[in-house]
C-alpha cells in the first residue's frame, strides 16, 4: 500500500473541543444550500480559521419530501411512480430496487429478457450519472470546459432513455413484474453510435481534465479516505474502492444478469479526490463496455412482464426484505416491510449519500481550505434527496 | 510539475472546429421520441368513463366529469377524464390501466398559456392540436395491470350434460373465485346497469376478503334470489363490464353463485339477522315468481304479514317451471325460497285467483295487493295448422320436464324461435333423447337468447337453421308426425335504420317431417282473473301493466311488477320490481314513516 499523504483522517470518534466563537478568531460560513446544480440542496456550516476549515457540520432539510412516508399511503403500483424521485440523477436504481423488492415479497419473477433490459437500463443510468459527475467535479475545481462537454453529451444518453422508456429523467420504466415495453426498433444502432461517441469523449476528457496540472494540483491529496475508515463510516462504492477496498455488489452478490457479464472490480490506492475521480473515469469506460455486452448478449425476444395480479387491490403477504444494488455511489438499498394489506408498511431507503455527505464529509472537511470544499463535496458524489427520503 | 500536464489541457482547442451539440430549432428539429410520455389523448367515443384512470392516478390529477354527449349511453358512465396538468406527473399509469384502450399519450410536450386554468382539460372532448398525433406512449397489447382473461368455468362436457338434468356449470372453487374476484376494477358500471342495482364490487370484494357472510348480506340488500340469479341471471352487468372491452368481463354471475354456494342454508338466519317488527298490516301477493316473492321478502322485513297466492303446486313461477334443472336445479331455487318462507311469508299453493278466490275479496281483505302473475300464455305463430296436436308450446315442454312428466315430444323435433325458451326447450328435448332442429327467422347474431345458451345448444348438437320462416303446418301420413312448411329468408336492411328484416323467398320452400314441433316465439299475459271493470281501471297496454313510479296503479291498493309489468321480462327486473313495490306499498300504507325530505329526495 502506498504511503498516504495529506490530511489523513484518524479514527478518533471523540467529540472535538467546542470552538470558542467569542474569541473572534473564527468565522462561520455557510456553503449552500443555494447550490441547486452540483451537490443539490444541502448546506455545510463551516467554521473557519483564516481560510482553513476547523469544523464542518452538514445541514439538510431543504429538500424533505417524505418519500418513505408518502409511499405508505399509496398502493404498490402507485409508488412505482414515486420512487424515481428519490435520487434525481439516478432514478433507475430506485425503480429497480423497488420493483425487485416487491417481486421478492410477492414471489413474482421478472422474465429473463426484462432482467437484461433492466441491467442495460441501470448501466445506461450509471453512464449518464458519471457523465454529469465528471462535469461537476471538473467545474468544482474551476475547469468549466469539461462540464460543457460531458453534461451536453449526457443528453445523448438521455435521448436513448427517452426512446427506451418514454421519459428523459423519470423513466418509470421498470415496473414491478418486468419492464413496461420493448426496446424500440434499431435501438442497438443508436446505442452503438452514442457509445462510440462517449468513448471518444472520455479520451478527450482524460487529456483535458485528468492530465491537467491544475486539476492534479487541487485534487491530489484532498479528502483522503483511509482503508480503516471504510467500515466504521459505512463508506461504499468508488469512495471505498479508491482506498483499495475491492467491494462491488455487482460482483460480490450478483443481481440481475451481472454474473453473465465480463468485468472486474476496479480499485485504486490513492484514496484521495484524484484517485476517486480517475476511478470513476475508468468505471465510466467499464460501463460503456457493459452496455455493449448487454446489447450483444440479451435474448432477442421473450416476454417482458410476469403475470401480475390486479394492481388495484394487490395485497402482498406479510414479510420483509432488504434489496440492494451497486449504484454509481455504492450500495443502494431498500428495506421493505409488508403487512398483508394493499399498502406497504414501511420502506427504508439506504442511500450511500447519507453517510458520505454527513459523517464522512464532516470528517474530511476539517483541515482543508475553503476553496476546496466544493471539490470535496463533489468528490464524495452525494445526492441530497436520498439523504432526506 | 509535469510539462505534459501543462500542455495537455490546450487540447480543448481541437474541439473548436467540431459541430456544436446544441440544436438551434429544438421545437422543429427535436420532437418527442415515438414512445414519449407527452400530453394525453383520449378517444372519447371509445372511452366508457369507467374511471380507472382516476382510481390509479396517485396525484389526483384526473377527475371524471360529465360530458353531455355520452350521458345515457348503455355501458357508459357519461363521464370522461379531465386532466389537471398542475398535478400530472406523466407516469402514464392511467394509460396502462385504461380498460377501453382509449387513452394514450402523445409525444407533444410544449404548451404555453397565460391562463393557469387552461391546463385542466377533458382530453378528446376539448379540441387540442395533439389530438391526432400518432406518436407517443401507448400500452403494449401484452401488458396489463390486471389479468384480462377470465378464470375458466368447469362444465360438464356436452356428452355428459345431455345424459340428464344435472347442472352443467360446476361452479368456482374458493381459489378460482378469489382469482376471478381479483380481476374486478371496482368501477361500478355493473351497479348502474343491474336492474336491481346490486352492490357488485362490494360483494366481489367480500370474496377476495374471504368474508362470505358479508357477501351474502350485501346481496340480500337488493336481491333475495342470489342462488337463482347466480345461475340464470341475464347479467347485463357483465355486458357492460369494462374489463370485457379488452379481455373477458368479470364472471359476476358465477361469483354471486360462489358466495351462495359457500354459505350453508342453516346459517342464513344468523348471518342475515332479519329482525322483524310486526306492523299489523297485511299484503296479498299474487304469483310466487321472483317478482312476487321479492316483494314478499322486503314487505316481510318491514313487518307486514304477507300471503302469496300461487296457482301451481310449488312456488317459483318461471324459475321453477320455465328454467330447466341443468341450469337452475331445484336445490338452488329452494335455498332462496326457503329463506323467504322462514321469515314467515305464507305461500298458498294451488290457489288460483279468479277461480278459487276472487280478486275483489283480496282487495277487501288486505291492505294492499301486489300482482306479479308473469307471462304464461305462449304467443301464436299465426300460421295455418298451428293448432295441430303435434304442435307443443315451449313453455309446456319445460313445465312438464320440470314436473317430471313426459311431454311426449318423440325422437325428432323442430323448435321454432331464438330466445332463451327456445334454447331451453331444445336442450331439454336433447336430454329427452330427441334430435333437435331450431328454426329461427333471423341470424344467430339477432337471437335474443343468451350467447352462452346458444353455444351450449350447438355443442349439445342442436342444429340451428337460421333465416327460416315457418309458413304452414300440415298433417303427416303418420298421425304421430307433423309436416312443417318453411321458407328461406333474405335479410333486408330497414330503410328507416332499424334492425334488418327477414323477407320470405317464395321460391325457396322446404317441407320437413318431425315428430313434433315446439313453438317458442314468446309469451303473453293471462289477466282473466281480473274482472272487466278492474282491467279497465288498471292501465294495460298490449297485455302488460304500465305501473307508476312506485309500481302503483290507478287502482288504489293495487301494485304490479314482474314480467307482466316491465318490458325487459327477466328475473332480475322482476326482483327489482318486487323490491320497489315493497317500498311503494310501505309508503302507501305507512306514510308517517317517510319525512317530507325523503319524499323530496325520492
Amino acid at each position: 500500500m502506498t504511503q498516504l499523504t495529506g490530511h489523513s483522517a484518524s479514527l478518533d470518534f471523540s467529540q472535538p473541543e467546542p470552538v470558542d466563537m467569542s474569541s473572534g478568531k473564527y468565522v462561520k460560513l455557510w456553503q449552500g444550500p443555494q447550490h441547486p446544480g452540483i451537490t443539490g440542496n444541502m448546506s455545510l456550516e463551516l467554521t473557519l480559521d483564516g481560510d482553513e476549515i476547523i469544523e464542518c457540520k452538514t445541514h439538510v432539510g431543504y429538500l424533505h419530501r417524505a418519500f418513505e412516508k408518502l409511499m405508505e399511503g399509496r398502493n404498490y403500483i402507485q409508488n412505482f411512480t414515486v420512487v424515481c424521485r428519490i435520487a434525481v440523477p439516478e432514478p433507475a436504481f430506485n425503480e429497480y430496487l423497488y420493483a425487485e423488492g416487491l417481486e421478492q415479497l410477492s414471489g413474482i419473477e421478472a422474465p429473463e429478457r426484462a432482467q437484461w433490459i433492466r441491467t442495460l437500463n441501470l448501466e445506461m443510468m450509471r453512464l449518464a450519472s458519471f457523465m454529469m459527475w465528471i462535469g461537476g467535479q471538473s467545474g468544482a475545481f474551476g475547469l468549466y470546459t469539461v462540464p460543457n462537454w460531458t453534461i451536453a453529451y449526457r443528453d445523448y444518453v438521455l435521448d436513448l432513455f427517452e426512446e427506451m422508456t418514454g421519459g428523459r429523467i423519470y423513466h418509470m420504466y421498470m415496473v414491478p413484474g418486468g419492464v413496461r415495453f420493448d426496446l424500440p426498433k434499431d435501438f442497438d444502432k443508436r446505442v452503438k453510435e452514442v457509445m462510440d461517441g462517449a468513448e471518444k469523449l472520455l479520451d478527450q476528457v482524460e487529456r483535458v481534465m485528468y492530465n491537467n496540472v491544475v486539476f492534479k494540483a487541487r485534487s491530489k491529496g484532498l479528502g483522503i479516505i483511509t482503508p480503516e475508515m471504510v467500515d466504521p463510516y459505512g463508506i461504499v462504492g468508488p469512495n471505498a474502492r479508491a482506498s483499495g477496498i475491492k467491494r462491488d455488489l455487482r460482483k460480490d452478490e450478483p443481481y440481475l444478469v451481472y454474473d453473465q457479464l465480463d468485468f472486474d472490480i476496479i480499485s485504486g490506492t490513492g484514496a484521495d479526490a484524484y484517485e476517486r475521480a480517475y476511478l470513476r473515469l475508468q468505471e465510466t469506460r467499464q460501463c460503456i463496455s457493459l452496455i455493449r455486452q448487454c446489447m450483444d448478449r440479451m435474448p432477442r425476444s421473450g416476454p417482458l412482464q410476469a403475470e401480475m395480479p390486479n394492481v388495484l387491490h394487490w395485497k402482498i403477504p406479510p414479510g420483509e426484505t432488504y434489496v440492494k444494488a451497486e449504484c454509481t455511489r455504492g450500495e443502494y438499498g431498500y428495506f421493505m416491510v409488508t403487512d398483508g394489506t394493499e399498502y406497504i408498511r414501511r420502506v427504508f431507503v439506504r442511500g450511500p449519500s447519507y453517510t458520505h455527505a454527513i459523517a464522512v464529509m464532516e470528517k474530511l472537511a476539517v483541515g482543508t481550505n475553503i476553496a476546496d470544499i466544493a471539490g470535496l463535496m463533489v468528490s464524495l458524489h452525494t445526492y441530497p434527496p436520498e439523504i432526506e427520503r | 510539475m509535469n510539462l505534459k500536464d501543462l500542455l495537455s489541457p490546450f487540447y480543448v482547442w481541437q474541439r473548436a472546429f467540431e459541430k456544436p451539440y446544441t440544436s438551434m430549432r429544438p421545437i422543429e428539429e427535436r420532437p418527442g421520441s415515438p414512445s414519449y410520455r407527452g400530453f394525453h389523448i383520449n378517444v372519447a367515443d371509445t372511452c366508457v368513463g369507467c374511471g380507472c384512470c382516476h382510481t390509479i392516478c396517485q396525484n389526483d390529477a384526473i377527475d371524471m366529469v360529465p360530458v353531455e354527449k355520452y350521458s345515457g349511453n348503455k355501458g357508459d358512465s357519461g363521464l370522461r377524464p379531465r386532466f389537471d396538468y398542475g398535478r400530472c406527473c406523466w407516469c402514464a399509469l392511467c394509460v396502462d390501466m385504461c380498460t377501453a384502450g382509449s387513452l394514450r399519450l402523445s409525444n407533444e410536450y410544449i404548451w404555453t398559456s397565460r391562463e393557469p386554468a387552461d391546463f385542466m382539460f377533458v382530453a378528446g372532448v376539448e379540441e387540442k392540436h395533439w389530438q391526432d398525433n400518432e406518436l407517443g406512449y401507448r400500452r403494449e397489447k401484452s401488458y396489463h395491470l390486471y389479468p384480462p382473461r377470465r378464470i375458466e368455468m368447469e362444465m360438464l362436457s356436452p356428452d355428459e350434460s345431455i345424459e340428464g338434468f344435472d347442472e352443467v356449470v360446476k361452479g368456482y372453487d374458493v381459489e378460482q373465485a378469489k382469482k376471478e374476484a381479483d380481476r374486478c376494477i371496482e368501477c361500478g358500471m355493473c351497479v348502474a346497469t343491474c336492474p336491481a342495482h346490486m352492490d357488485v364490487p362490494d360483494y366481489i370484494k367480500s370474496i377476495r376478503d374471504g368474508d362470505y357472510d358479508e357477501g351474502l348480506r350485501l346481496m340480500y340488500r337488493t336481491n333475495p334470489f342470489p342462488a337463482t340469479c347466480g345461475r340464470i341471471c341475464t347479467r347485463r352487468c357483465e355486458s357492460v363490464c369494462p374489463v370485457g372491452l379488452q379481455g373477458d368481463s368479470i364472471a359476476i354471475r358465477w361469483l354471486k353463485r360462489h358466495i351462495v354456494d359457500q354459505v350453508d342454508a342453516k346459517d342464513y338466519a344468523r348471518i342475515l339477522n332479519d329482525n322483524i317488527e310486526e306492523n299489523g298490516k297485511q299484503v296479498a301477493v299474487i304469483g310466487a315468481g321472483p317478482g312476487g316473492l321479492s316483494a314478499a321478502y322486503y314487505l316481510r322485513k318491514k313487518g307486514y304479514e304477507v300471503s302469496v297466492y300461487e296457482a301451481q303446486d310449488k312456488a317459483g313461477g318461471m324459475l321453477r317451471y320455465g328454467v330447466p334443472g341443468y341450469r337452475l336445479p331445484d336445490s338452488g331455487l329452494d335455498k332462496d325460497i326457503n329463506y323467504i318462507v322462514s321469515l314467515g311469508v305464507e305461500i298458498r299453493n294451488n290457489t288460483r285467483i279468479g277461480t278459487d278466490i276472487s280478486f275483489e275479496s283480496l282487495l277487501n281483505d288486505y291492505d294492499a295487493v301486489f300482482l306479479s302473475t308473469g307471462l304464461s300464455v305462449p304467443s301464436s305463430m299465426r300460421i295455418n295448422g298451428e293448432d295441430h296436436p303435434r304442435v307443443l308450446s315451449g313453455l309446456q315442454v319445460l313445465a312438464d320436464a320440470a314436473s317430471g312428466r313426459d311431454p311426449g315430444i318423440g325422437n325428432k323435433v323442430a323448435v321454432i324461435g331464438g330466445g332463451n325458451v327456445a334454447m331451453d326447450a331444445s336442450r331439454v328435448s336433447r336430454r329427452l333423447g330427441a334430435d333437435v332442429t331450431i328454426l329461427y327467422r333471423r341470424r344467430i347474431s339477432d337471437m335474443p337468447a343468451d350467447i352462452e345458451e346458444i353455444h351450449e345448444a350447438q355443442e349439445e348438437a342442436c342444429t340451428i337453421v337460421t333465416q327460416a320462416i315457418p309458413v304452414e303446418i300440415m298433417d303427416a301420413p303418420d298421425e304421430k308426425q307433423v309436416i312443417i312448411k318453411w321458407g328461406e329468408a333474405e335479410m333486408v336492411q330497414d330503410p328507416k335504420g332499424g334492425r334488418p328484416r327477414p323477407v320470405l323467398q317464395e321460391d325457396r320452400m322446404h317441407e320437413d317431417t318431425y315428430d313434433c314441433i315446439i313453438s317458442a316465439i314468446g309469451q303473453g299475459s293471462n289477466l282473466d282473473y281480473l274482472s272487466k271493470e278492474v282491467q279497465e281501471q288498471l292501465a294495460i297496454e298490449w297485455g302488460r301493466f304500465t305501473p307508476g313510479e312506485y309500481q302503483h296503479t290507478s287502482l288504489e291498493k293495487v301494485f304490479v311488477g314482474g314480467d307482466v309489468a316491465n318490458r325487459t321480462a327477466d328475473a332480475i327486473s322482476a326482483i327489482e320490481d318486487g323490491h320497489h313495490a315493497a317500498r311503494g306499498i310501505d309508503r302507501f300504507l305507512r306514510p308517517e314513516m317517510y319525512t317530507e325530505l325523503d319524499q323530496e329526495i325520492s
